[in-house]
């Protein structure tokens, strides 16, 4: 029987208290996120139990359990005080999947500091964005990664403390970089975990949009409601479960229900901290006993390419329970983990926004191919017309998806950009920025972005931010960014530009621009594919109208043309 | 020793690691599998591959797996005619 049990009863009796009462919280306790993902875990007894079991790209693996996370958690909480980190204070973390990204998450927590993790691909300049928009003070990161702040460190002035994990000495620090071995230190066994609240901001994550660069989503302590009881219902988390959660905790997911909703269940996870090839991914989790496994889309279609063959060469009997992430899970994909794994992944629909999963398909629901299923027990969700922004009545009308204001972990602002926040409610409603329809059963089925937001590998990309660094290429006059079909990441980013004079088309211009986008940017910015053009389609009053590129690169109907410049 | 294997591993080396990175990418090192080139950053690999020896490597033969080694990505380009 699944945690969740009938989903049309649990949707009639559900309400937030039950997950409060499970947690042993109530209203105007202190809540801090860090102590119910670890100490708490060990005053329920449970502090000899397997929390992580870290696995490296080498192979070499470690464990901690409860009460270890619990120790270094507090060691961290501890270092970071003493550094003259404040409570508010944003500390970033900057680092591969290392068991100092998990325990630092919490130990920022511990402190009352705002955790502010970023993916470690990211280039110089979308680092930068992300660290002067939060006045970050603090950064964790390892060796490897100084580079790039050290690019940018004279134009942080907010910026106090490199803290390095894993300097071995060979060379020198610089300015404001300290070495810190968290497994080195003097462990602290008491620490006096901040008294958050529960509308204390605990985590900011960064997520891109149509227009202007990436704004920071921020949450509070009380988001533990969410994370725990969808982890619970939606992952179906059991005490003797081993979990797997692939994704990087510099997005959301990764802390959501790579961190916190796991953990607060009191469930050992496993992390792999290397790059994807099946054969990896499949021996890992036959290895460490996973028995539920949470991806995305554009894992699970590279698995695909590989077959089920590959699948059969590995004992993978224990897991029980799939779900998906990130973008709509094609039916094909659903199809396909039945054949190879014996049960479908359940595909899981929310943001970075929402905090927590919004619709998804459940243990025990009929899946549908393709559906993102139904809203989570508790969520009012619906889509809205268009125009009027309504909730439609008629089934099968695609609408803009919307969900009523005031669930645990909706995000409580975008840091320092008040007005977009408050633009992302209309009519009583948060507009998730996404088109849908409900059949007649009341699945939802996902239609497309509604804005020229880019979702590439599961992760959002605004074009705005990648038009911008293009401009700083030397050869660059114009550019219009869209996301164009994939068959693996489902939209992978797309450049058309026009070259300053002087300069000419050519494959090696094409590499040497994907390259500086990748290396300034990310490798999820980067352009995979570049068109040259003379010129980019515009409206009368200059606007590029992105719509018409795009709908080319997926064979849809150009519309309206009337507003364009040069109308042929 | 081959120059095509140099060129790789000099590309590879400049363009996918950082200025203060430790790493040493010989011939061996899993680039992919080892999180030095991730899936994104495959595809200006295979890129700069098809762009300087003027070939074109489809879809399905670009592989994690065919990329995961500046040894393996010798035998992808051994298939075109590269070596």
């Amino acid at each position: 029987m699944s945690n969740i049990g009938s989903y049309e009863e649990k949707v009639k009796n559900f309400n937030w208290g039950i997950s409060e009462a499970e947690l042993g919280y109530k209203a105007g306790d202190n809540i801090n996120i860090g102590y119910f993902c670890s100490d708490r875990i060990c005053e329920l007894g449970k502090g000899d139990k397997l929390a992580l079991i870290w696995q490296g790209h080498a192979g070499e693996v470690k464990k901690y359990t409860f009460n270890q996370m619990r120790v270094l958690t507090n060691t961290i909480a501890l270092y970071l005080k003493n550094l003259g980190i404040e409570a508010g204070d944003r500390v970033c973390l900057f680092l591969d999947k290392v068991p100092e990204l998990y325990f630092g998450f919490l130990g920022i927590l511990k402190m009352g500091g705002i955790s502010q993790p970023l993916f470690s691909a990211f280039g110089a300049e979308s680092l930068f964005t992300r660290l002067e928009d939060a006045e970050t003070k603090a950064i964790i990161t390892q060796k490897k990664h100084i580079g790039k702040i050290r690019k940018i460190l004279a134009d942080l002035p907010n910026l106090q403390h490199i803290i390095v994990v894993d300097d071995d000495g060979s060379k020198p620090l610089r300015e404001k970089e300290i070495a810190f071995h968290m497994e080195k230190e003097e462990a602290v066994e008491n620490f006096e975990v901040y008294a958050s609240t529960a509308e204390t901001p605990s985590v900011l994550h960064y997520t891109s949009g149509t227009t202007g660069q990436p704004k920071g989503a921020q949450h509070v302590h009380y988001s533990l409601i969410s994370q725990y009881i969808t982890a619970k219902y939606v992952l179906d988390i059991t005490e003797d479960d081993i979990y797997w959660c692939t994704a990087d905790p510099g997005w959301v997911t990764g802390t959501s229900y790579g961190i916190i909703g796991p953990w607060s269940n009191g469930v050992t996870q496993c992390v792999l901290d290397a790059g994807f090839k099946a054969d990896s991914w499949y021996k890992f989790m036959e290895d460490h006993d996973v028995t539920i496994w949470y991806s995305a889309p554009t894992a699970i279609r590279s698995l695909m390419k590989e077959g089920v063959e590959t699948v059969k060469k590995y004992n993978l009997s224990k897991l029980r329970h799939l779900c998906s992430v990130g973008e709509p899970l094609n039916a094909e994909a659903v199809i396909w983990s039945e054949e190879a794994f014996g049960m479908p992944f359940y595909d899981t629909f929310w943001q970075t926004e929402t905090g927590s999963m919004m619709i998804c398909n459940y243990p025990g629901m009929k899946v549908k191919p393709g559906s993102m299923g139904k809203p989570f027990p508790g969520i009012d969700a619906t889509v809205l017309d268009l125009k009027t922004h309504e909730p439609l009545t008629s089934k099968g009308t695609v609408g803009l998806i919307a969900i009523k204001p005031g669930w645990p972990s909706m995000f409580r602002t975008y840091w320092n950009n008040k007005t977009v926040y408050d633009s992302k409610f209309i009519n009583g409603w948060y507009v998730c920025g996404d088109r849908a329809s409900i059949d007649e059963d009341d699945y939802f089925w996902f239609v497309g972005r509604d804005d020229d937001v880019i979702n590439t590998g599961g992760h959002l990309v605004g074009p705005f931010e990648i038009e911008s660094a293009l401009l700083e290429h030397e050869s660059v006059a114009e550019s219009a960014v869209v996301g164009k079909p994939d068959p693996v990441n489902m939209e992978v980013v797309k450049a058309f530009i026009a070259l300053k004079p002087g300069y000419e088309a050519s494959e090696e211009l094409e590499l040497k621009i994907m390259n500086f986008i990748r290396k300034k940017l990310s490798p999820l910015a980067m352009p995979q594919e570049v068109e040259f053009i003379d010129k980019l389609p515009k409206t009368r009053s200059g606007k590029i109208m992105r719509r018409m590129l795009r709908a080319k690169e997926w064979g849809e109907e150009i519309g309206d043309t009337s507003t364009l410049e040069d109308d042929e | 020793m081959s120059d095509v294997k140099e060129v790789v591993l000099e590309y590879v080396q400049e363009e996918y690691l950082e200025e203060d990175d430790d790493i040493e990418v010989t011939y061996d090192t899993p680039l992919i599998s080892g999180g030095i080139v991730d899936s994104f950053s495959m595809v200006s690999l295979k890129r700069f591959l098809e762009t300087r020896y003027k070939i074109q490597i489809p879809d399905a033969k670009a592989t994690p797996e065919a990329f995961d080694t500046v040894e393996n990505i010798m035998v992808l380009l051994k298939e075109f005619g590269v070596e």
